[in-house]
């Protein structure tokens, strides 16, 4: 019959194509010739196999409108100065205001003009009298700040990437997820802490002076204004510990990070320690050039996320364009320190929404015990069906076995993640793949039953149980369907495993199988039906 | 072989009386455990917080263990063996969760470390979530469960009544009333429950009754699922949902297989008691449903026995809903579908010879 012989060149090349797929995932070495022309990816382990780690994180964008108001406090200063505006305070408040105190309400319209053509990007609030004087409230512009924030989680994402690019993991998966979460899958790292430091280090690198005469343990309301005590971390040369000391420095920045261009690792050769050098861009290196100048003898503290490194005594102005930051770090510290000052500063800081890691161990027992209660079910099914079938039991086993084979090859496929509820789907379905050749088998008894001969309650078994099998299978399709649309993690893992079990159990059941009896039944002229 | 002879003819639609105390009972138990726990044992993934699974290279007990990380504030039934006593592997759970960079799990390794000794205790695994997260884990997962729900009533009045108009106007009416309860501000889960009612009343309305029974019987079998998780005080998360969704999958094919053979019955014959005709379809496919659930039971209890403890509460949820959706699929669904004619009085001619 031609209907026979194209069917099973239909299934030969499904299967000759899923056996295709699935080689890559084996642990067989490939032809050279195989690589260029055929597929070659493996099938995906979900972190939960292979181990690793996978973060949430949510970018605090809020915090760059402030940094942001933060400068332009700065920059009013400057200009208002310049253009002889005389002022008491220019500061941000808590609430993400830029407040302006003026002596009077005389300036009041020239400050407006000014702050309209220099800073449009700020809109004028309110205006008030108040004791002090006139104050003035004003705000980042909603569509600019809508801005800022897209920035800064876009260029969050693009120096976490940097960051992990440079710590060396081997395919990570950093993307955007929602407005401002970005999601992190890191598999096989073997250092979570580390890696977390990593990528939720803010490194906002800051050069401040040392207020001089300032005693940092004294009542912080004694302090003189303009300073502020930080933590500091030394080392004590005795015992070789991080101790965390307090310093008091100028509020003033001299010079931040953003104009480095590299920073590397180095060994002191003295002390045999390692220290972080840096290096400026030319208009880093004038700044740096004009501070060491003009603060000779002074020391200079380095800032890093609010923690004070080091606070070495400048000796002589410095040109060039190089520093180190010498402090008591381990080697690895020291290069983690550098990647993340070459990546540069997060601007705006991470926090962490989600965190699962799982240890490699873990992982590994999960697919040992994932695939022996796969196994141990399979033979039971297979078994089973023999027994209580007889032939059309080992023709539903083939088609069972090759539903397994074709999850997996699909798997490898469509790209898509095995994870450890996706072998309990593969396993789930291996159960219910057989629902659809009982039924058939069911079926065909029946009419056996009423008297018709083995083909013809072949053919009527198959036809009045296809449609039952489409209806059950299509409501399962639905429900695996919507798990993948608003599943996250372990249950779109299952629900990818489902789907293809599902679409593969039709194939096998109604295709394979028919194609099986009717080989038997035409080619080897079968007369009865073992069922 | 056969276990099930083939003129068989149990009277299961004379026991659906029994069968609807019997599955009353079940959801009134669960519906009490749940009240008298104050909800469901939520865990990390809905509720955030943070779960630490530990192995120790010594034996050690979920006391020592207690007592090493007192000061870290983790609560008294927080700490539980996993696997067998030899494997010395624990879960740790707190409700802390730390969204800064700092890791509990860091002061828990350094404590066990100190108490222990260094390297004797091995973190396997981390889950943290943040409360944020957790309360959009829910939403979804809420969502989830609605609109597989929402679909399949769909898919089963378009297909099996014939009537893809009517189940397109009880979606257009059902996303309306939901958009419109939504204005309420209420939470998701009234949400969803009205949402449900909306669903069930328009079935009924409609006179979509095999998507009426099919929808009874999905809801029964996840809340009788659900309350077995109360009852026993087992851990609710993702992968339960998952479960769920499953159980509503595979509770669902068989339903629909037993419906598919009342309706090819009633095509074939118009005359008989609809009652008997239901009984009759429900025996002839009784084979199948106890040879495929069986089947299914087999390996999702390979699972639960040898999948090892990640896994464990998810084999344990399939397991429940296999056995309770077999159970729904025969004693809930088609009976319903005699309730729904007895009540609605659409009079039918299928029952005209109606025995006293």
């Amino acid at each position: 019959m031609k209907g026979l012989k194209w069917r099973a060149v239909l299934v030969a090349l499904v299967l000759g194509a899923s056996i295709v797929y699935l080689l890559p995932s084996l642990p067989v070495s490939l032809p050279r010739w195989w690589h260029g022309v055929l597929p070659n990816d493996k099938i995906h382990l979900g972190l939960d196999l292979q181990g690793g780690m996978h973060l949430v994180l949510e970018v605090q964008a809020e915090e760059a409108v402030k940094t942001t108001l933060d400068r332009l406090s700065d920059e009013i200063k400057v200009l208002l100065r310049k253009e002889k505006v005389g002022f008491r305070a220019i500061e941000r408040t808590q609430d993400g205001h830029v407040a302006v105190q003026l002596a009077d309400a005389s300036h009041r319209d020239r400050l407006r003009a000014l702050m309209d053509k220099e800073f449009p990007i700020l809109e004028w609030m309110q205006a008030s009298e108040t004791p002090e004087g006139f104050r003035v409230l004003c705000r980042v512009k909603e569509k600019d700040a809508e801005h800022i924030r897209q920035l800064a989680v876009r260029q969050a994402l693009e120096t976490i990437r940097n960051r992990i690019d440079q710590f060396g993991v081997s395919e990570p998966d950093i993307r955007p997820q929602g407005k401002n979460r970005i999601l992190v899958q890191l598999p096989g790292i073997k250092d979570p802490q580390r890696a977390l430091e990593l990528i939720g280090k803010t490194a906002v690198l800051e050069f401040k002076l040392v207020a001089e005469g300032v005693d940092p343990h004294a009542d912080p309301t004694t302090l003189p204004a303009g300073v502020k005590v930080y933590p500091m971390r030394r080392v004590d040369t005795n015992t070789g510990r991080t101790v965390e000391g307090k310093v008091a420095l100028k509020d003033r920045t001299l010079l931040t990070g953003e104009y480095i261009t590299n920073a590397n690792v180095r060994i002191d050769s003295q002390y045999n320690t390692p220290y972080v050098a840096l290096e400026f861009d030319p208009q880093g290196a004038r700044i740096f050039e004009r501070i060491t100048g003009e603060n000779v003898k002074k020391q200079l503290a380095i800032v890093l996320d609010g923690v004070v490194y080091s606070a070495p005594v400048i000796q002589e102005r410095i040109s060039g364009g190089r520093a180190s930051i010498t402090g008591s770090f381990t080697m690895e510290e020291a290069r983690d320190l550098a990647i993340v000052l070459r990546a540069g500063a997060l601007p705006a800081p991470v926090v962490i929404l989600e965190e699962r890691t799982v240890g490699p161990s873990l992982g590994a027992d999960s697919i040992r015990k994932g695939f022996l209660s796969m196994l141990v079910g399979a033979v039971v099914v297979v078994l089973f069906m023999i027994l209580y079938y007889r032939l059309s039991g080992v023709v539903a086993d083939v088609a069972l076995l090759l539903n397994v084979l074709l999850i997996l090859a699909g798997l490898a496929a469509f790209q898509a993640t095995l994870t450890l509820p996706g072998i309990a789907g593969i396993i789930l379905t291996i159960g219910m793949a057989v629902d659809a050749n009982v039924l058939i088998f069911e079926r065909i008894r029946e009419e056996m039953r009423l008297g018709k001969t083995p083909k013809a309650a072949l053919d009527a078994g198959y036809a009045r149980a296809t449609l039952t099998i489409l209806d059950a299978n299509i409501t399962t399709l639905i429900a695996a369907l919507v798990m993948f649309q608003f599943g996250t993690g372990p249950v779109k893992g299952f629900a990818v495993t489902l789907s293809i079990g599902i679409v593969a159990s039709l194939f096998t059941a109604i295709v394979v199988t028919r194609l099986l009896f009717d080989y038997l039944f035409i080619e080897k002229r079968m007369r009865t039906l073992s069922i | 072989m056969e276990f099930i002879r083939p003129d068989i003819n149990i009277n299961f639609v004379g026991m659906r009386m029994k069968a609807m105390i019997f599955s009353g009972l079940l959801i009134f138990l669960g519906l009490a455990a749940i009240v008298a726990r104050g909800g469901l044992n939520m865990g990390v993934d809905f509720a955030g917080g943070t779960l630490i699974q530990v192995k120790f290279s010594e034996r050690t007990t979920p006391n020592a263990i207690r007592d090493a990380l007192k000061d870290l504030g983790i609560g008294k039934s927080a700490i539980q063996r996993v696997g067998t006593a030899t494997d010395n592997e624990f879960i740790i759970r707190s409700d802390i969760s730390e969204e800064k960079a700092k890791r509990v799990s860091d002061d828990v390794q350094s404590r066990l470390d100190q108490v222990f000794g260094p390297g004797k205790a091995t973190i396997l695994r981390v889950e943290m979530v943040g409360p944020k997260v957790g309360q959009d884990l829910r939403q979804k997962a809420l969502l989830a469960i609605y609109y597989a729900l929402l679909f399949i009533a769909l898919y089963i009045s378009g297909r099996f009544e014939l009537k893809w108009g009517t189940s397109g106007v009880m979606a257009a009416v059902l996303l309306l009333g939901v958009n419109l309860l939504g204005l309420t501000g209420l939470s998701m889960t009234y949400l969803i429950i009205g949402a449900l009612m909306i669903t069930l009343v328009l079935c009924w309305v409609l006179k979509l009754s095999y998507a009426l029974g099919a929808l009874v019987a999905l809801i029964h079998d996840v809340f009788i699922t659900v309350g077995v998780f109360a009852l026993l005080n087992k851990e609710f998360d993702l992968t339960i949902v998952a479960a769920l969704l499953t159980i509503v999958g595979y509770s669902l094919n068989d339903t629909i297989i037993v419906y598919d053979r009342i309706r090819e019955n009633r095509r074939a014959s118009r005359k008989v008691d609809f009652k008997a005709l239901v009984n009759r379809s429900i025996n002839q496919t009784l084979s199948r449903t106890l040879l495929t659930s069986s089947t299914t039971l087999f390996v999702v209890f390979f699972l639960f026995v040898l999948g090892g403890n990640v896994i464990h509460d998810f084999a344990f949820a399939l397991l429940i809903g296999i056995l309770i959706g077999t159970y729904s699929s025969i004693f809930v669904a088609s009976p319903l579908l005699i309730l729904y004619q007895d009540m609605s009085g659409s009079g039918r001619k299928t029952s005209v010879h109606r025995p006293a």
